[in-house]
């Protein structure tokens, strides 16, 4: 019993809500010596590993820290670049972190905005008149749920693909929009949801039904 | 007190006093800020139009109606709603010819429940918010329709009628995947 993350779209197709629920972390770290056998490549301004897995260190992981020293994008924390310090052999033998790299604020929103079209697009290419858009999607290793009310809101669950009942757990998530965000005064509508109660909310059912199963919420 | 004995245990549920005591309250505060009739009846208006909008979110999540595609569903839907927020079942009658007019009539008007209008403001709309709330509660649902009173037992009708008119189904605001 997985839930992984929720995505609320406006009805304009803009991200307003996103909370990740349970997304399992994955990091992996090895001392390598010279030379190294991960091969390493700079891409969207992060180190990747591009060829060579092993151990769990798998092929799209991306370098997280060198000897205990944090990584941000290619620059160690001491202000060294990190492709020259993998470059000299008199760094060896050298202890490395790799991670799966998660999504950034920037990336969710696009990714959010990406659906809304695809979501449409699904319409027209139906057989049948009067189609909804995409409702599931699914894949070995997730499924997305999107429910879309009257008004053009989108809530979209992104879950272990064994989980039941998510519509259930879609339309709870509806109500407590429909409460905690709609009916906070200084909530402007279309607007990015910042409201604490909401989040708290949120969080409790999505707990709750992953403990206790969507029966119970 | 009939409305006293229509309480359940929710505890969300409070008593219809309050809210027709807190909606007076507005409705005198409105009154000597504007000073003038027509701006008030405008103003409760905006306000129940704001309102709509986002109550009818509540309403199709916890109701979860279907979509309607005849003036008479949404008709229902309405009379649906004023037994959900306020408690009381209005009727619905007064059809138009062309099927896209019709009255919602209400016996007792719970918001006008302790109120007399005095002679300065005979002009007043009091309920004019529950207008408004129609109007924006069908625009998010893609459907433009205007609303007015007609009849108000405020000023001596018998009973309180809203008129409802369908202007246009507003075909551009559709999401895809609903029409």
């Amino acid at each position: 019993m997985t839930i992984h993350s929720l995505y609320i779209l406006s009805k304009s197709g803009g991200l307003i809500y996103q909370l990740d629920n349970n997304i399992p972390t994955i990091e992996n770290e090895k001392t390598f010596s010279y030379p190294l056998e991960v091969k390493l490549e700079v891409q969207n301004r992060n180190i990747m590993v591009v060829y060579g897995q092993r151990d769990g260190i798998k092929v799209g992981h991306t370098l997280v820290s060198v000897n205990g020293m944090k990584v941000t994008g290619q620059q160690l924390d001491d202000g060294r670049d990190a492709m020259q310090v993998l470059a000299n052999e008199t760094n060896y033998p050298i202890n490395l972190k790799f991670a799966r790299p998660k999504l950034t604020t920037n990336e969710k929103i696009f990714q959010a905005s990406m659906f809304y079209p695809l979501y449409a697009l699904a319409c027209q290419l139906s057989p049948e008149t009067r189609s909804s858009g995409i409702e599931t999607i699914e894949s070995d290793n997730f499924r997305m749920n999107c429910f879309q009310t009257l008004t053009g809101v989108k809530f979209m669950l992104i879950s272990d693909p064994k989980q039941a009942g998510i519509d259930t757990l879609l339309h709870r998530v509806y109500e407590i929009y429909s409460d905690f965000a709609l009916k906070n005064p200084f909530y402007s509508l279309e607007m990015p949801i910042r409201c604490e109660l909401f989040d708290e909310h949120i969080k409790g059912t999505l707990e709750q039904a992953e403990r206790l199963g969507i029966s119970s919420i | 007190m009939s409305r006293q004995s229509m309480r359940s245990n929710d505890p969300k549920k409070v008593s219809g006093e309050l809210f027709t005591l807190t909606y007076g309250s507005l409705v005198a505060q409105l009154l000597k800020d504007y000073e003038n009739v027509d701006d008030v009846n405008r103003q409760l208006e905006r306000m129940g139009y704001n309102i709509g909008m986002r109550l009818i979110e509540d309403f199709l999540a916890r109701a979860n109606p279907g979509r309607c595609y005849d003036l008479r569903d949404t008709a229902d839907k309405i009379q649906q709603a004023f037994k959900l927020y306020l408690g009381v079942s209005p009727s619905i009658g007064s059809w138009s010819p062309g099927g896209d007019e019709f009255s919602v009539v209400l016996e007792t008007n719970p918001l006008a429940e302790f109120v007399e209008l005095p002679d300065h403001c005979l002009g007043l709309r009091y309920s004019n918010i529950l207008a408004g709330v129609i109007r924006g509660a069908c625009e998010m649902v893609q459907l433009e329709v205007m609303a007015w009173f007609i009849a108000d037992q405020l000023k001596g009708d018998n009973v309180t009628e809203i008129r409802v008119k369908f202007v246009k189904r507003l075909e551009d605001a559709i999401p895809a995947g609903e029409d």
